[in-house]
């Protein structure tokens, strides 16, 4: 039982935001009288902001590693464009254009990653650069105006469906089938990761928690997968971000690169100290971002059925409002792919559920932006209430350190003062 | 005796879960030099934030008696009004403003709304003449040395009409000479009537300075030492300090030495910026198998810089001369060539450079060998806790857990920490700066047994020091760096305090 509460205790930054999360579904599920969580409407959620998801993603990894990318909204807009052009005026098949325009975005951070980590400029400026840059070239590209006639299969991206196989239920097969596929590898990865720690004595939880969790797990995969499976099944676009999560959450909390990532956030001359190729490290994530934008620019124009100068507008305060209300810090060193993914439905469920209230675009926009501000402001006091039941050494580790026996006491009843919780 | 000026009765600070002071006395006299002594974590600073208002009046039990009243500070604001100023250890000075602008800062001279900037610079000029500081008063303090910033500040605290000077470890981070003038300014002050209460872990200078001592442990006043009667020295202090005789302050070594390991020929360095200007000039080194080599120099001597050039040039430019490890030349191009060519380097900078605060201590231990504990393109996450509880048990690093924060661990601890780390990329030839730089006396006793231990291991290590006794107590050979440039070379024997400091402060070019 003390194992579980301390646990808990460790983790309660990463739980809080989450809490945040269900509790504003909650709200919103009943000030809408059920609209909110209605089939239909959960699909849309996620059609309408996997991009800005999407986007949150790389720009989560940028933020951890201390720098920001102003431009994403500008690539978006401008790659989007190229694919568009690519494949109404040239005739380019839809399944190359895509290839193209994905390097063309990795191709854009890379440029950004070579200022950035090379020269030395800050991202910051970088990035504004770009984001003029490329809102131009998108104009200059389209010819200030917009393209539509994209081909079918390229617009599926954007808004089409996993198609239906097997027997004529009322719902969606394949979607409930992945569900089901989900929670059984989420279960036997964390069964088989229990009975590792078990044997390199990791603390663990108790058996009747473990399973609750699965249980509860379980249940919300499901219940999402049965509200998609009776909509119209699993977007494809949800497919993508679903992988994208699972692709960048691994290599964040598994891999040598993330945990570069972490170092070089948390203290670049420690990072360069310890052999770190910090410049390589800051190249490749401006680069993974560039292609991320323009993966996010693809989606959204196949959303919308057409690439137009406007598109991206205001993606990039999105994705850092999502990084931000996720956890992420904006020194550097701290944030989850997970968390970034939570704060931007933080958002996505205020719009839409805003939308189905009635409150206009303008107040929308006001209250996000007081959300940004509540959520970060939660962040830094609960860090600094974490911080202060660290007694005497929490200001200044050197000078007040109360005598080891006690520091030993503390950390006991008080591990979430002790351990920096940030990898999910 | 002298009529007191300050009188703190039975003080008592609690933080949740740890009783930081309990039940502590300190009575200081008008106009003496009073020190206290403890160990890190003994309550030192804990004890001057109660006087100096930090923790406000009712965060504490206990009553303080100042100038023959009882007084209950509720910030710092108050307790400075009262005279009383604290110089913390990290400086509080803004590099980009002038000293002028800094010794006036909160407190600006101002007319009718304005700045009157005459006024202010014609005060400071007076002020740096009172702490011996001879400087434009529009200098800028990033331009200024570190002993002369600790004057500025000095200067900041007299501006205030200061009858109490509270020092948090004022020569920490100062040279000799610097250490020397400041002591000098202090015994200054003294005749001029100032009340001065210094924290400091070096007890030679305290052993100098102070009239009377207080030893604090564990949060608890041991005894007050009063040095004018005589009899006091550092021995009899550090008995108080860790409540036992530390007869041996380095653990018993019989050095066991083999094959010259690292070698380092005519090596000579450029600025990184100025690539005219020479930091390291023709240095010649050699450390054996199983040796503790030491490097003396003062500040500003290229102690740090000789190192890090040589841990795979990550200082300067231009770099000039051979390397040899085992008789192989080495290439070193980066940090990374370095590591696994087989050499580590433990920087001076243990929060700068040594450890990402945000890590817990797994991380920390395994981040520069991640190689190590690779599976594939991820991090075997049971390899590491497995190596870092293995360093923890060897270390004797004080913690519940490996997944605890090192941002809160004691710098003993924390130098423990980086010490794994870089015993855990299994290096040849490792390189020390500062190895024992803010930790307290139990602790370095530990950290020298590690050292030698290595040394046993039939490693080479070269350990870079400001403290001589140090450096005399633990090395087999010792180096003197002057300007750059390697001065003489000492076997132990050979060596006292008194010829290494001749060669450090010989004019070498």
């Amino acid at each position: 039982m003390s194992s579980l509460t301390t646990m808990l205790r460790g983790n309660i930054r990463q739980y809080g935001m989450i809490i945040a999360l269900a509790a504003i579904v909650i709200l919103f599920q009943i000030t809408t009288d059920g609209v909110l969580l209605k089939p239909l409407n959960v699909s849309n959620l996620i059609v309408q902001n996997a991009h800005i998801l999407i986007l949150a993603i790389g720009m989560v990894i940028v933020i951890v590693a201390r720098h920001i990318d102003l431009s994403v909204g500008s690539v978006a807009a401008f790659v989007g464009a190229v694919s568009a052009i690519l494949m109404t005026k040239h005739d380019v098949h839809w399944l190359l254009a895509i290839v193209l325009c994905l390097a063309l975005g990795a191709l854009i951070g890379a440029w950004h990653g070579f200022w950035v980590a090379y020269v030395g400029i800050p991202a910051f400026i970088v990035t504004l650069s770009s984001m003029l840059l490329f809102r131009g070239l998108t104009l200059v590209v389209l010819e200030g105006a917009t393209v539509g006639g994209l081909p079918e299969n390229f617009k599926k991206m954007g808004n089409g469906f996993l198609p239906e196989v097997g027997p004529d239920t009322d719902l969606h097969n394949l979607t409930l089938i992945l569900g089901v596929l989900v929670v059984a590898v989420l279960v036997v990865l964390d069964m088989r990761k229990r009975s590792v720690s078990k044997r390199y004595n990791v603390e663990v939880l108790p058996v009747w928690a473990f399973w609750a969790k699965q249980v509860v797990l379980a249940a919300v995969v499901l219940e999402f997968a049965y509200l998609l499976a009776d909509a119209r099944g699993l977007p494809i676009v949800g497919l993508i971000l679903f992988a994208l999560i699972a692709i960048y959450s691994f290599i964040m909390a598994r891999t040598v690169f993330g945990r570069h990532v972490y170092a070089i956030g948390g203290n670049v001359d420690a990072a360069t100290m310890s052999g770190v190729n910090t410049k390589r490290v800051d190249f490749l994530v401006m680069t993974n971002m560039g292609l991320l934008a323009g993966l996010a620019g693809m989606v959204t124009a196949a959303r919308l059925t057409a690439a137009n100068p406007k598109a991206g507008t205001n993606f990039e305060l999105d994705a850092i409002a999502a990084s931000f209300i996720g956890g992420a810090a904006v020194t550097g060193g701290v944030g989850t792919v997970v968390g970034a993914i939570v704060g931007g439905l933080v958002m996505g469920v205020l719009n839409n559920g805003m939308s189905l209230m009635g409150v206009s675009i303008d107040w929308q926009q006001a209250i996000k932006g007081l959300v940004l501000l509540l959520a970060v402001a939660f962040d830094v006091w609960n860090k600094k209430r974490t911080a202060g039941s660290g007694g005497a050494g929490a200001e200044d580790p050197d000078a007040t350190q109360p005598p080891p026996e006690e520091l030993a006491e503390q950390l006991d009843d008080g591990p979430s003062s002790a351990a920096p919780p940030r990898r999910l | 005796m002298a009529q007191p000026i300050l009188e703190m009765r039975s003080i008592t600070k609690r933080f949740p879960g740890v009783l930081a002071l309990s039940d502590v006395n300190l009575v200081v006299e008008r106009g003496a030099i009073h020190a206290i002594c403890g160990e890190n974590g003994a309550g030192k600073s804990t004890l001057m934030k109660v006087l100096s208002g930090v923790y406000p009046h009712g965060s504490y039990e206990g009553e303080i008696f100042y100038e023959n009243a009882e007084v209950e500070f509720s910030n710092i604001r108050q307790s400075e009004a009262a005279g009383i100023a604290i110089i913390h250890q990290e400086l509080a000075l803004i590099p980009e403003l002038s000293i002028a602008e800094n010794i006036f800062l909160g407190n600006e001279t101002v007319r009718r709304g304005v700045i009157d900037w005459n006024l202010a610079n014609h005060r400071a000029i007076e002020l740096m003449a009172r702490v011996g500081l001879r400087e434009n008063p529009l200098t800028r303090i990033k331009d200024l040395g570190v002993g002369k910033q600790q004057l500025v500040e000095i200067a900041k605290a007299l501006s205030k009409d200061v009858k109490l000077l509270i020092l948090d470890e004022p020569t920490a981070a100062l040279n000799d000479d610097d250490s020397r003038h400041l002591l000098d300014l202090l015994k200054g002050l003294q005749g001029k009537g100032m009340t001065s209460i210094m924290i400091s872990h070096k007890l030679n200078e305290i052993a100098q300075v102070a009239d009377a001592i207080t030893i604090l442990r564990d949060g608890k006043t041991i005894e007050t030492l009063d040095v004018r009667g005589g009899e006091v020295n550092e021995d009899r202090i550090i008995r108080g300090m860790v409540g036992r005789d530390l007869e041996h302050r380095f653990p018993d070594h019989t050095p066991q030495i083999g094959d010259v390991l690292f070698e380092a020929r005519n090596w000579s360095v450029m600025h990184p910026q100025d690539h005219t200007r020479a930091v390291i000039r023709d240095a010649n080194l050699t450390v054996r198998r199983g040796e503790i080599v030491g490097l003396a120099g003062l500040m500003g001597a290229g102690r740090t810089e000789l190192a890090r050039s040589i841990f795979g040039r990550s200082y300067g430019s231009r770099h000039q001369g051979t390397l040899m490890l085992d008789g192989q030349e080495l290439k070193l191009r980066s940090v990374s060539d370095a590591i696994k060519a087989g050499i580590a380097y433990v920087s001076e900078d243990r929060k700068g450079l040594g450890l990402n605060l945000l890590d817990d201590i797994k991380t920390s231990i395994v981040s520069a060998s991640l190689d190590k504990i690779r599976k594939g393109i991820t991090v075997d996450e049971h390899a590491e806790v497995v190596a870092a509880e293995d360093y923890r048990r060897r270390l004797n690093i004080k913690t519940p857990s490996v997944r605890a924060g090192v941002g809160k661990l004691s710098g003993g601890n924390q130098q423990k920490v980086v010490l794994s780390k870089w015993m855990f990329t299994e290096p040849q030839f490792l390189i020390l700066d500062e190895p024992t730089r803010g930790i307290d006396v139990g602790a370095k006793f530990e950290i020298y047994g590690i050292i030698q231990g290595l040394a046993q291991q039939g490693k080479g290590v070269l350990v870079i020091s400001s403290e001589l006794p140090e450096l005399l107590g633990l090395c087999d050979r010792i180096y003197t760096l002057a300007e750059g440039v390697i001065t003489h070379e000492f076997d132990r024997e050979d060596a006292d305090q008194e010829v290494l400091m001749r060669h450090m402060t010989a004019d070498a070019r």
